[in-house]
């Protein structure tokens, strides 16, 4: 009896574990994917990367300079 | 125009999980999904036993986009293939036609309950407003929006794991097989993806044969 009532309160408990799925609203009809706004566009963390909000060019310069940081040629023996 | 890619060196990745682990953490990936993992190849032969951080590679003409019912994938202009989680119906299509097995499903539940597709971001979130709650919630960081590169490339520590514009991981990849004499120049795909011909002549270092023996 002990176990069964064990084995119950284990299976009510389970639901719990469940990981979140329906944080977003139901599908409407006709709805599409949404697009996502270019990172460039977003305005630079104060004590990080900077470019210019908005600025293609710019956002991709400071990632490519960023990218050579992986190149240990380059970063060690300039 | 940039085209974000990843680029694993087999001759450098020591098998240490930490991509794996970073990745899980930045992005608080849920149980029983690994966004990135570590394939080793011939485990446990000497001299031949070769390990690769493998997640989803962005494709050109990605696949899952392909065969995906409800339409919920997109591609963002740098190249980043990502989809629409209040789109997905979790059927499991993607998996099935993703060469690397990059598409992951929650099934953490008491019931086995498959949940919405997961996987690689490129740590650049998704649809939802950038650097938001709802964006991390469903999609997890968006370095790129704070003009850094996924967490996994950056933090690795061999940099086996290159991350970024293909053209310029590809470069640092071409120059570092050249100093160290050659040793990855037969990696497989070289000549088509990343292989340049050099100025009057053919295509380099045809691809060589697969090793034999999985684990």
């Amino acid at each position: 009896m002990r176990n069964l009532l064990l084995i119950a309160a284990m299976l009510s408990f389970a639901g719990c574990m469940e990981v979140e799925q329906a944080s977003t609203p139901e599908r409407q009809a006709g709805q599409t994917v949404k697009r996502d706004t270019n990172p460039w566009s977003n305005e630079p963390l104060a004590a990080g990367p900077k470019w210019n909000k908005g600025d293609r060019t710019s956002w991709e310069e400071q990632i490519k300079k960023r990218q050579l940081a992986q190149h240990e040629h380059r970063r060690i023996y300039q | 125009m940039a085209r974000m890619k990843f680029l694993c060196d087999a001759e450098r990745c020591i098998e240490c999980n930490g991509c794996v682990t970073a990745c899980k953490n930045e992005n608080e990936v849920p149980w029983g999904v690994n966004r990135r993992r570590v394939v080793t190849i011939n485990d446990g032969v000497i001299g031949a036993e070769k390990s690769i951080s493998v997640a989803c590679m962005h494709c050109s003409d990605a696949p899952c986009m392909a065969v995906c019912p409800v339409d919920c994938f997109y591609k963002t202009a740098d190249g980043v293939v990502l989809h629409d989680k209040d789109l997905c119906i979790g059927c499991g299509y993607c998996f099935y036609a993703c060469p690397f097995g990059a598409p992951q499903f929650p099934q953490a539940g008491a019931f086995g309950l498959r949940g919405k597709m997961d996987k690689c971001t490129f740590c650049a979130g998704g649809p939802e407003a950038d650097k938001s709650e709802a964006e991390f919630k469903k999609y997890g960081r968006n370095r790129l929006a704070e003009g850094k590169l996924p967490v996994c490339a950056e933090m690795c520590s061999t940099k086996a794991l290159l991350g970024g514009d293909g053209d310029v991981i590809a470069d640092i990849y071409r120059e570092r097989v050249a100093r160290r004499g050659s040793k990855g120049a037969e990696a497989w795909g070289w000549g088509s993806a990343y292989g340049q011909p050099p100025k009057g002549g053919a295509a380099p270092a045809a691809p060589a044969a697969p090793a034999a023996g999985k684990s």
